[in-house]
């Protein structure tokens, strides 16, 4: 097959379009909520199932719709541009907590009106003691509920709100629309009899997904009014003419099966932005988009209804589009998932379910369209396979070397195993797409959980020095005293089985949320896209997915690495340290001064478990208290001696430096995570799966970490992904490559996540393109799932924290997605700065 | 071959992943010892066999190490897969000067080209031609610097006269796989129209050399003088200009050679 690889340019639309979308800052709208309230109390003791579908009927019925100058492609969740509608049916404590911070916030801030704040203050009496978070947490045990007060894990993307993680069977709406699904479900409906034991339930939910399929053909139908009402009175004839189409379009599609190329983005659109509105769950993931559309373009192409151009326009106004979207979270999410994203995951390229290479044009348009509008969505990746065209990773890499964070490369080597070991089967499994940040699942059969929690590992290991105690309380297992160990697998054994404990707690937490969500938000409009639920009569929520999933994350896999070899060396091995005295050190943080930042958290923390016991604190003793911890107290003495201890550490070999022994010992350390999870179960009928990876919340989570005995201080960040710990890598981008291919990336099933940061310089011309090619291609080999890489000097970025002004489009790689720098909070901006810079020599 | 493994040489760094010596992926081997006393020189430290001392940020790190073949490979293996994937990877000896090291330098090779890995060596080919000979079989692309033509000039900047080089050149040119000629572009020795056309002259009367590399001047190791408790004497000049060096290439094109602009 030949590609058509030349460059198309930017229409001059694109640009228009990105300027208007970042105007102002993004506003949040109560209209959702006061629509989702009033039909709530409308339909009070029906099944909830048909009070979903009743909501989102209403909803559509009378959300506020708007079209932006210049689009060709519409629809949009808000009036105002990046707006956010909130959804108080999974939570909304925390926003209303915030109204008068979330608009200074540092990560990620919104405007919120005063009357958007009584407005919402209003709807929430009614939602006090009906959400999704208020289940979940009566279903969880108190041990959980202490050990996610105590950050050992966090839960806290699905406890607060949608479940999202998803792909839809866009193909299927694209080709049938949504009339054919109204039929399915209609003989679906046929064929249950009042007999059957789950015929109410199956009903209700028929007749939900056809409730929701109509409401929507009804929105689609609203906007083709409007547009047509906006073409009279449009002045200019070029676009009375556009929205004469766009009105077409509209009436056409998603109503319809799409006949060309156009209305297929449409169609496409309708439908990823109304997921979007129907719950506030996000890595909505477009998956596949070069495969589903390539056969919309081709027919164009060939009978000259369309022009490449015109064909790339589209996709550009798609690719806007999905920047148009946006979420309001809490201040400690929105650090965690800093920098506005959503996280649509759409991917190009790899084998098609016959194993056959599947690039296309459209593949390497995706790829242009990434280039022309340059924002944070989506999350653009590639798939990568032997068999993938050389040209194809050449024209990637021209997109690494942008420095935008895209694409991220994903091996189908190893992930198409990893799938299958997980019960897909080899087609679906060769068909695969990435949810998010980095997990991989089929579309439109899965329904997989995959951000279902963050694992801190570094914090068991700061139990085992304490034999089970945190901040006063007996929260881990009473492990034996590291003072009276005497060999090292005393101290594994102690570390794994606080692992073990606190996994399975994490585990019951999923799954009480799990619950939670089932019962309280089940969605049929989702469910609807997705296979068997229609056939199972149940939602997504209640197990109607074919492959179901839960997710959660380890991470801190470098420092837990490098920790526990150094403990194994320094006190075991040659014997010239104690527990006790490490155990010392790492309570006075190796004898170090704190930072202000740090001293006044660390504070805070204290302050806090002093008033617990004793509510009379005075002035002075905060600042006693703030003292002592910003001063370190130790003696010269001590320090000296920790010093050393400190330069022992150093001296060790490191994760991420080609060294076999400490990358197999990281193997092991990562089954310590991955594999005791295998075994539990979750509510859907499915099993847990591990993820390598932390989005950003390595570095808020390493901020309630102490010091570790890898010569970490206390606070500061935990290692990215799987990457070595930052700035320990220090034998180029092979040699870290080689050390994290080392780890076991099949069992990972729910994906890794390998950060790389390059100078620019290292890419330079054809032969930088080559090697770069190289570096993936071998890294891949050696059977690594993920990499992604940041492509910005350290300079620049210094600079943008100078000059955020001069930066308002500097995009960088955060983790599993690309944010705009300027819109990261400090600790997470030094973070990235902070990240090996590997070069080519 | 086993006993080419025990081999023992000097070496003051592995650099792995390095794009802009040779093709492809390559690791390069800095050997230790030159017999060339290069004023602009980037790696002072190479320059001596005996192990030295050199402090950066205040920290004292000791230069030099004695490794057998072996061990080397060791290290060069690691990244087998990248040489693959690029194509043309693979190793280079630079330095320091390998033709300094024979016994080592032709173990070393001889094990890489046993082993299927491609190799390169940069030179300034200032040794002995019977030693030459010896290396030669075993180099996929040499990379030989000429640094002036002038006799005169040449000593004063490198310490050394070019005769025995320039000669060398011809017998390389006949016998090498690949001869590729480099000259660093250095301000006030050899950036001047004339100097480069006299080289770029002499590069195309070479038997077989086709591409010419002109390396631009900078002062990446000038930092290293310091450290080395020694004078860095091209203290005072700059780097070339953009323009200066876009001439120097029309220059060597002339020549009806390829240009390529650094490594």
């Amino acid at each position: 097959m030949k590609f058509y690889t030349e460059p198309i340019e930017k229409s001059p639309r694109i640009e228009k379009l990105v300027d208007a979308l970042y105007g102002n800052m993004p506003q949040i709208e109560a209209e959702r909520a006061v629509l989702l309230t009033e039909s709530y109390k409308k339909t009070e003791g029906e099944p909830i199932i048909t009070r979903r579908a009743k909501a989102f009927s209403h909803i559509l019925k009378h959300l506020p719709i708007v079209i932006r100058d210049d689009e060709l492609i519409v629809g949009s969740a808000t009036r105002t541009p990046r707006g956010c509608q909130v959804f108080p049916e999974y939570s909304f404590d925390w926003l209303e907590n915030e109204f008068d911070t979330v608009e200074t916030r540092v990560a990620d801030p919104f405007f919120i009106s005063e009357a958007t704040k009584s407005t919402l203050s209003e709807v929430y009496k009614y939602w006090k003691g009906r959400t999704t978070s208020e289940l979940a947490t009566s279903y969880m045990s108190d041990e959980a509920k202490s050990a996610i007060d105590h950050g050992m894990f966090t839960p806290g993307n699905y406890f607060y709100n949608g479940i999202g993680h998803v792909t839809v069977d866009y193909p299927k709406v694209l080709a049938v629309g949504y009339e054919g699904i109204i039929k399915e479900a209609k003989e679906e409906l046929k064929s249950i009899s009042f007999g059957d034991a789950d015929y109410s339930k199956r009903k209700h939910f028929l007749d939900a997904v056809i409730m929701s399929c109509e409401a929507v053909i009804l929105f689609a139908e609203r906007y083709a009014n409007l547009a047509e009402y906006m073409a009279k009175s449009a002045q200019d004839i070029k676009r009375k003419r556009e929205l004469e189409t766009i009105s077409v379009n509209c009436r056409r599609v998603p109503k319809k099966g799409a006949e060309s190329f156009y209305e297929a983005c449409q169609s496409f659109w309708f439908i990823q932005m109304l997921l979007q509105v129907e719950s506030s769950g996000h890595s909505i993931s477009p998956g596949r988009f070069d495969q589903y559309m390539y056969p919309y373009y081709k027919k164009d192409l060939e009978s000259g209804i369309i022009t490449r151009e015109f064909a790339q326009e589209l996709m550009d106004c798609i690719w806007v589009k999905l920047n148009d979207l946006n979420k309001v979270r809490d201040a400690a999410s929105a650090e965690g998932f800093a920098g506005y994203s959503l996280f649509q995951n759409l991917i190009v390229g790899g084998q098609d379910k016959n194993g056959k290479d599947a690039t296309n044009d459209l593949s390497f348009m995706a790829i242009t369209a990434t280039e022309h509008v340059f924002l944070p969505q989506p999350s653009f990746s590639v798939r990568v396979w032997n068999g993938t065209p050389h040209e194809f990773l050449i024209r990637a890499g021209e997109l690494t070397r942008t420095g935008i964070g895209f694409p991220a490369y994903y091996n189908d080597e190893v992930i198409i195993p990893s799938l299958q070991s997980r019960g897909l089967t080899l087609e679906d499994a060769r068909d695969y797409n990435i949810i998010g940040c980095v997990e991989p699942q089929k579309a439109a059969k899965t329904d997989g959980w995959h951000d279902a929690a963050f694992f801190n590992m570094c914090r068991p290991l700061e139990l085992v020095f304490s034999s089970g105690m945190d901040k006063g309380v007996q929260l881990g297992k009473k492990t034996m005293p590291v003072e009276s160990m005497t060999e090292y697998k005393q101290f594994e054994d102690a570390y794994k089985e606080q692992m073990n404990y606190f996994i399975e707690l994490m585990v019951h937490a999923d799954n009480a949320i799990d619950l939670a969500h089932a019962e309280r938000c089940p969605l049929p409009f989702q469910s609807c896209m997705v296979n068997d639920c229609i056939k199972r009569g149940k939602s997504l929520q209640e197990g109607g997915a074919i492959y179901n999933f839960t997710g959660p994350q380890g991470f801190g896999i470098a420092n837990v690495t490098d920790a526990i070899y150094a403990i194994k060396k320094l006190v075991f091995e040659n014997k010239k340290y104690s527990l006790k005295f490490f155990k010392e050190a790492l309570d006075a943080n190796f004898g170090k001064d704190m930072d202000h930042s740090m001293a006044s958290k660390l504070t805070e923390q204290i302050v806090k478990s002093i008033a617990s016991s004793n509510d009379d604190i005075s002035e002075e003793t905060i600042k006693t208290v703030y003292m002592t911890v910003k001063n370190n107290p130790a003696t010269d003495e001590q320090k000296k001696k920790y010093n050393a201890l400190l330069d022992d550490i150093g001296a060790l070999a490191k994760f991420g430096n080609d060294n076999d022994e400490v990358d197999a010992f990281a193997r092991e350390m990562a089954y310590t995570y991955t594999k005791p999870l295998e075994k539990y179960k979750n509510p859907r009928g499915g099993i847990f799966q591990a993820g390598l990876y932390p989005v950003s919340a390595n570095v808020p989570l390493g901020a309630q970490t102490g010091a570790t005995p890898d010569g970490r201080l206390a606070f500061t960040p935990i290692a990215d992904g799987v990457s070595p710990a930052a700035g320990r890598d220090v034998k180029g981008p092979t040699a870290a490559a080689n050390s994290v291919s080392r780890l076991d990336h099949y069992i990972a099933s729910n994906g890794t996540l390998f950060n790389m940061k390059f100078h620019p310089s290292a890419l330079e011309g054809r032969s930088g393109l080559e090697s770069f090619v190289a570096l993936v291609r071998g890294y891949f080999d050696q059977k690594g799932s993920h990499m992604q890489f940041n492509v910005v000097s350290r300079e620049t970025l210094r600079d943008a924290q100078k000059h955020p002004e001069k930066y308002k489009s500097l995009v960088v790689r955060v983790a599993g997605y690309s944010a705009l720098f300027t819109t990261l909070s400090k600790g997470l901006q030094e973070d990235i700065i902070n990240r090996t810079e590997q070069q080519g020599f | 071959m086993k006993e080419l493994l025990n081999v023992k040489g000097r070496i003051f760094n592995i650099q792995r992943f390095s794009i802009h010596d040779g093709p492809g992926v390559r690791t390069i081997v800095f050997l230790k010892g030159c017999p060339l006393r290069c004023k602009w020189c980037c790696n002072p430290e190479s320059q001596d066999y005996r192990f030295e001392t050199i402090t950066t940020a205040g920290i004292p790190k000791n230069v030099g190490k004695d490794v057998t073949v072996a061990e080397v490979m060791e290290e060069i293996e690691r990244d087998r897969v990248y040489y693959r994937r690029s194509g043309f990877g693979g190793v280079t000896l630079s330095g320091g000067e390998c033709l300094f090291q024979p016994e080592f330098s032709s173990a070393l090779l001889a094990i890489c080209k046993e082993r299927g890995i491609s190799t390169a060596i940069e030179t300034t080919a200032l040794a002995d031609i019977e030693i030459i000979r010896r290396i030669l079989p075993f180099v996929d692309t040499v990379l030989m610097d000429i640094k002036h033509i002038n006799e005169e000039k040449h000593k004063q900047f490198t310490g050394k006269d070019n005769s025995l080089i320039l000669e060398n050149a011809k017998i390389i040119s006949r016998e090498a796989k690949e001869l590729i000629i480099r000259t660093p572009v250095i301000p006030t020795f050899n950036d001047e129209e004339s100097e480069i056309e006299a080289i770029a002259k002499f590069a195309h009367s070479l038997e077989n050399v086709k591409e010419m590399h002109l390396l631009p001047y900078h002062r990446i190791g000038s930092d290293k003088y310091a450290g080395l408790g020694r004078k860095y004497e091209m203290a005072h000049i700059s780097t070339p200009s953009k323009e200066q060096i876009a001439k120097l290439f029309k220059i060597v094109e002339n020549q009806g050679l390829k240009c390529q602009i650094g490594g």
